[in-house]
């Protein structure tokens, strides 16, 4: 179980990708592959981009904070 | 008394007569004295003041035993807000010096501050200042950048106050994205400076990108809680980076000297916690395109490769290559519709040899050779006939 990549981290992955697809050098598979995560990213960076919901939680002690566990991505 | 011998010890050079020179005693004198007391507040009443031309403030402090000469540098006087006058009440931090040429103890002045209520409060925070800065926690090289995209936002204040309202609207106009963890305070009164430290305490147990800790506009009293020493330490200790965002026109309070960022309002703390969602959008469909533009070039590439293969089937293929990449540009905007087996579907192939190893210059077809072609519902056999003229 992984926790969800925060918004700057696929921003980052995706610009990544860019560079390196743009880089004629890569291989036909690895490009394929590349493009196919680039998309996955984009998908999901446009997702939390249209998310509108802000949540907001009282934490009075540490316990009150941790992460729920269904916010997992893959 | 050890102290008091140290002045006979022959610790200076000496005169064939065994005698000190004047200077040599004055110089031990100061050196002594300097070692012996440290900078210090003295309370007194101001005597004797002059200021002389260049700017350098004279004056004796004394009470009703004693009296001390004091001096205090323009450079230091500069920052007093109003001269002094004889009679006035002040408090000083200074540094017990002698003066060597004339022998004279006297005090070095750094701040001069009147005891009447705003010196007192002034006073208070002068000392905390001092305080803060000698453990280095002033120091600028500290402040931390603020994450770029926090997920995590902790707010310090109070749960009823204008000040969450105007965070909370600011960032969910420019960023809702984000999960807001809001460690309830009280914010003015007794209770205040307790509850802000163990808040502060508390930010440090969770896991968050960012805090914010602050409160809207008061009077002075009214803020008395974040000009604690107890709170700016608390505020230096968390681990993240903090903003302190304490509305106020005039000075600035303590937190906001060991915060990473200083924000005027809790509004402008919201504003510099989340980019803004119009902005990043621009940025991300940039990418997008350019996503787009690099499968584009990247498959009428494989494209050429194909055609240069004399089989009637890839001519026929690199047709729709042509007419699909000049599509696919079109469409970049819509880019999650295209996975890349959908370039298959839409008439790409891969050609393999029987390792499983991608084909990709005419060196790797061989006349005769077979090879493998992946084309979007499976797999077929092919044999090189002959190289395209």
């Amino acid at each position: 179980m992984t926790k969800r990549m925060s918004f700057g981290a696929e921003l980052e992955r995706l610009e990544a990708i860019v560079r390196n697809l743009e880089d004629s050098e890569v291989d036909l598979d690895e490009a394929l592959e590349l493009f196919q995560e680039g998309v996955k990213r984009l998908k999901s960076a446009r997702k939390m981009l249209q998310d509108t919901e802000l949540t907001v939680k009282k934490v009075v002690d540490a316990a009150d904070a941790s992460l729920p566990d269904d916010d997992v991505h893959d | 008394m050890g102290g008091d011998l140290d002045l006979f010890l022959p610790t200076a050079p000496t005169s064939s007569d065994g005698a000190w020179t004047v200077a040599q005693v004055t110089r031990r004198a100061r050196q002594l004295v300097e070692a012996g007391l440290h900078p210090l507040w003295i309370k007194g009443e101001i005597t004797s003041f002059k200021a002389y031309r260049s700017g350098h403030w004279y004056f004796s402090l004394r009470d009703a035993e004693a009296q001390v000469r004091c001096v205090m540098w323009r450079t230091d006087n500069q920052r007093v807000s109003r001269q002094p006058e004889d009679g006035l009440q002040v408090f000083v931090e200074g540094r017990p010096t002698v003066w060597e040429e004339r022998g004279e103890f006297r005090i070095t002045v750094k701040r001069l501050i009147p005891t009447d209520a705003d010196g007192q409060w002034e006073l208070q925070l002068q000392k905390a200042k001092a305080a803060l800065e000698r453990d280095g926690l002033l120091d600028p090289a500290r402040r931390r950048p603020l994450p770029r995209f926090p997920a995590r936002i902790a707010i310090i204040t109070s749960p009823d106050g204008a000040a969450l309202h105007d965070i909370l609207t600011v960032i969910e106009r420019r960023w809702p994205a984000v999960e807001i963890l809001l460690l309830p305070t009280r914010v003015q009164g007794e209770a205040a400076e307790r509850e802000l430290c163990r808040a502060l305490r508390l930010t440090n147990e969770i896991t968050v990108d960012v805090a914010i800790v602050g409160r809207g506009g008061g009077s002075r009293e009214d803020l008395w809680a974040f000009n604690s020493e107890k709170v700016a330490r608390a505020v230096a200790a968390v681990e993240v980076p903090i903003i302190s965002a304490v509305g106020h026109e005039q000075d600035m309070a303590l937190t906001d000297l060991v915060a990473d960022l200083r924000a005027p309002t809790p509004s402008a703390a919201a504003e510099a916690v989340v980019p803004d969602r119009e902005e990043t959008t621009r940025v991300v469909e940039v990418l997008a395109r350019r996503l787009g533009r690099s499968l584009t070039s990247r498959t009428t590439l494989g494209g050429e490769r194909l055609e240069r293969t004399a089989d009637r089937l890839h001519v026929a293929m690199s047709n729709q290559v042509e007419q699909r990449a000049t599509r696919l540009s079109m469409l970049s905007g819509k880019l999650d519709a295209l996975s890349p087996l959908r370039v298959l579907q839409r008439g790409f192939a891969v050609a393999r040899d029987d390792t499983g190893k991608v084909l990709k210059t005419v060196r790797d077809f061989t006349v005769g050779k077979d090879f493998g072609l992946t084309v979007t519902d499976g797999d077929v056999r092919a044999r090189v006939a002959g190289e395209e003229p």
